[in-house]
């Protein structure tokens, strides 16, 4: 996803622990995102949801599959 | 019969201050999620009763991800469903999100109260919310509040008879999000407005480039105010009032004692070339007041005024996102920069706070990489204090080492230990800016707690080494780690009895340093050894609670063979 752009999220691959950590979060299949950000080297990623920032580490960034509009 | 009632809500929506508000408490209030991570417990009183209030550590669901989560989920279910009440706090601002853990609650039927806090700051971000309709959907009673400065909070405890479980049917994750997403759309009516200053701040600090050059900018002012302040204040204030005020009634008393026999070896201990020395006389009424009250006080204070405004304005996740791709290396992630700072502080508070992290692996590299690399306040004052008067040289090295260490040992304990950690997964809260009145208390409330609980600690100390030498009963320990500390360190074998005191206070010791006349390089390789060694008992205890005996045996394992190491490289490399 390129910064700015906005998705929906398809699914969350990895297991039911990380799908309710990212749910009670707000972020579960479905849910319109907006990229905000990334670090170089495999930093973090922050999303805008809804009305919260939300910083997600590099390699659950990648768990997280959406679909860009 | 309502008999407790439970704070419970997202992590950062001010439950804290709630609850500094219904109980009059005193708790520790912050602007990042997981501040709190132990229960707070305190007594309101309702007519003539008085019920217990817990404040719980913040989650985001009744599935928790964390020990400090863990420990927030259970104890609800431990009590009786209709002698408990839940005021369930919700950040107003940020409704959406707040919900989902309010539904779950709903569902396993816990009688509630729904406090919406944060209501000041909703007005000007456009956002308004209708709190009957809200009341009327979610079939519990719901205040408005601004708990920083004290609003709704009296609404607050008098509804809190009225809080009642209500029918609910168990709702799947995305049902719960649906529901949600309806009661939003209800209730919640957001204004169109322009981005405000604040807001292009809080964004410019969460993109790479502009967020580099801000942290750069914010560490390097605060490390700059929190010397600045401590400095003035010794230079200006302490200094002479403990030369030109006190050292004279001192003199006095030395004269009276007959100077010497063991209470002047006490309380005045040895007079330096005829005359008391504050930093070297070692007694109780010289050193040991000076140290901790014109070398160590200011620090304390300064450093907690820094901390408190960086962490109660929203600033330290923005530094976590930063820093996660180093602190990855180590085995952690950006988000354990956080009990990091606080160990700056004391390392008691920043091993305790290691609970916001998900796994026992991370707790133990983190916990154990504070204790060895990370100076407390007292001791970096007295680092600063010792070694800034020869150049400020050697105190950036001692940071240099201090750094490199816990970086080099970091990356050990990441290869060599079983399991991987967790990733960064972080709410960023908004910037906000508390009342001077709320900065105020924290930062008196931390310095009482230092003034209470170091204080006679360090009197302690110093009374015992006083005993110690005059009755020369630490002779054989010295003779026994003589070899070490002379062989390896290049330290003279009274240092022995100095390292060992750290393990009492890390404040006297390096104030017992001070008295044995040892080189810059001597002193240098003393200060490092005794901040990679073993920590101060108080950090101890904690960390046998929080990691227990096997764990805390390896972590002390880890730091005695880290500082012979360290010592002896740094004495025989340095000429």
């Amino acid at each position: 996803m390129k910064t700015g752009q906005k998705a929906r999220v398809l699914e969350i691959l990895g297991g039911p622990g990380l799908e309710n950590r990212l749910m009670s979060m707000g972020i579960y299949p479905g849910r319109e995102i907006t990229k905000f950000s990334h670090f170089a080297l495999r930093g973090p990623v922050t999303i805008k949801i809804g009305r919260s920032v939300v910083a997600i580490g590099h390699g659950m960034a990648r768990k997280i599959i959406v679909e860009a509009e | 019969m309502i008999k407790n009632i439970f704070l419970i809500g997202n992590p950062n929506v001010g439950k804290s201050v709630v609850f500094s508000r219904l109980t009059g408490v005193k708790v520790i209030a912050a602007n990042y999620p997981g501040t709190t991570v132990e229960i707070a417990k305190g007594f309101l009183s309702i007519g003539e009763e008085r019920l217990e209030v817990s404040d719980l550590p913040g989650t985001y669901s009744l599935e928790p991800s964390s020990e400090a989560e863990r420990v927030a989920v259970s104890i609800l279910t431990k009590y009786p469903k209709d002698e408990i009440a839940i005021i369930n706090i919700l950040d107003a601002t940020n409704l959406e999100r707040n919900l989902y853990l309010t539904l779950q609650l709903l569902e396993e039927g816990y009688p509630l109260i729904v406090c919406l806090n944060m209501c000041d700051d909703i007005q000007h971000r456009g956002i308004s919310i209708d709190i009957e309709k809200l009341e009327r959907l979610l079939g519990v009673p719901v205040v408005p509040t601004c708990a920083v400065t004290g609003y709704g909070i009296k609404i607050l405890i008098n509804k809190i008879k009225e809080a009642k479980p209500t029918q609910k049917n168990k709702l799947t994750h995305q049902g719960r999000w649906q529901e949600i997403g309806s009661i939003i759309e209800q209730v919640q009516h957001l204004s169109h407005r322009h981005h405000t200053f604040r807001e292009a701040l809080e964004d410019a600090s969460v993109r790479p480039f502009t967020g580099l050059i801000m942290a750069i900018g914010i560490v390097f002012f605060s490390l700059k105010l929190v010397r600045y302040l401590a400095e003035s204040a010794i230079n200006k204030l302490l200094d002479p009032l403990f030369f030109n005020l006190y050292q004279p009634i001192l003199d006095n008393l030395s004269r009276i004692l007959g100077r010497s026999g063991f209470l002047h070896h006490l309380l005045i201990g040895e007079l330096i070339n005829g005359k008391i020395d504050f930093r070297q006389s070692l007694g109780l009424l010289t050193t040991a007041p000076y140290v901790e009250f014109a070398m160590v006080l200011p620090y304390v204070i300064s450093f907690y005024i820094v901390l408190t405004i960086l962490e109660d304005a929203g600033y330290l996740p923005r530094l976590a996102i930063l820093l996660d791709n180093l602190m990855h290396q180590l085995g952690l992630h950006g988000f354990a920069i956080i009990p990091v700072l606080l160990g700056f502080g004391c390392n008691v508070p920043g091993i305790l706070s290691t609970r916001v992290l998900e796994s026992k692996r991370e707790r133990f590299i983190a916990s154990t990489l504070i204790s060895i690399g990370v100076p407390c306040v007292a001791l970096q004052a007295m680092i600063i204090g010792l070694l800034g008067s020869y150049s400020g040289f050697y105190v950036g090295g001692v940071y240099l080492v201090l750094f490199s260490v816990w970086i080099i040992l970091g990356a050990i304990l990441n290869r060599f230990l079983k399991g991987y950690s967790p990733e960064l997964l972080l709410d960023i809260p908004p910037y906000r800016f508390p009342p001077f009145e709320v900065l105020a208390k924290k930062i008196y409330f931390r310095i009482k707690v230092f003034l209470i609980e170091a204080v006679p600690i360090v009197f302690l100390g110093v009374f015992l080494v006083n005993i110690l030498v005059f009755f020369r009963l630490f002779d054989i320990v010295t003779n026994i780690f003589a070899p070490i500390v002379t062989g390896l360190f290049g330290l003279p074998k009274e240092a022995v009895l100095s390292l060992a005191i750290g393990f009492i206070r890390k404040d006297v010791a390096a104030g017992m340093l001070a008295t044995l006349g040892l080189s810059v390089k001597q002193l240098f390789i003393a200060v490092t050894v005794l901040s990679i060694s073993f920590p101060c008992m108080a950090t101890f205890a904690v960390m046998l609670k929080e990691l227990g005996l096997k764990d805390l045996i390896k972590a002390t394992a880890i730091m005695v063979i880290t500082s012979i190491v360290i010592g002896s490289i740094l004495n025989f490399t340095i000429h």
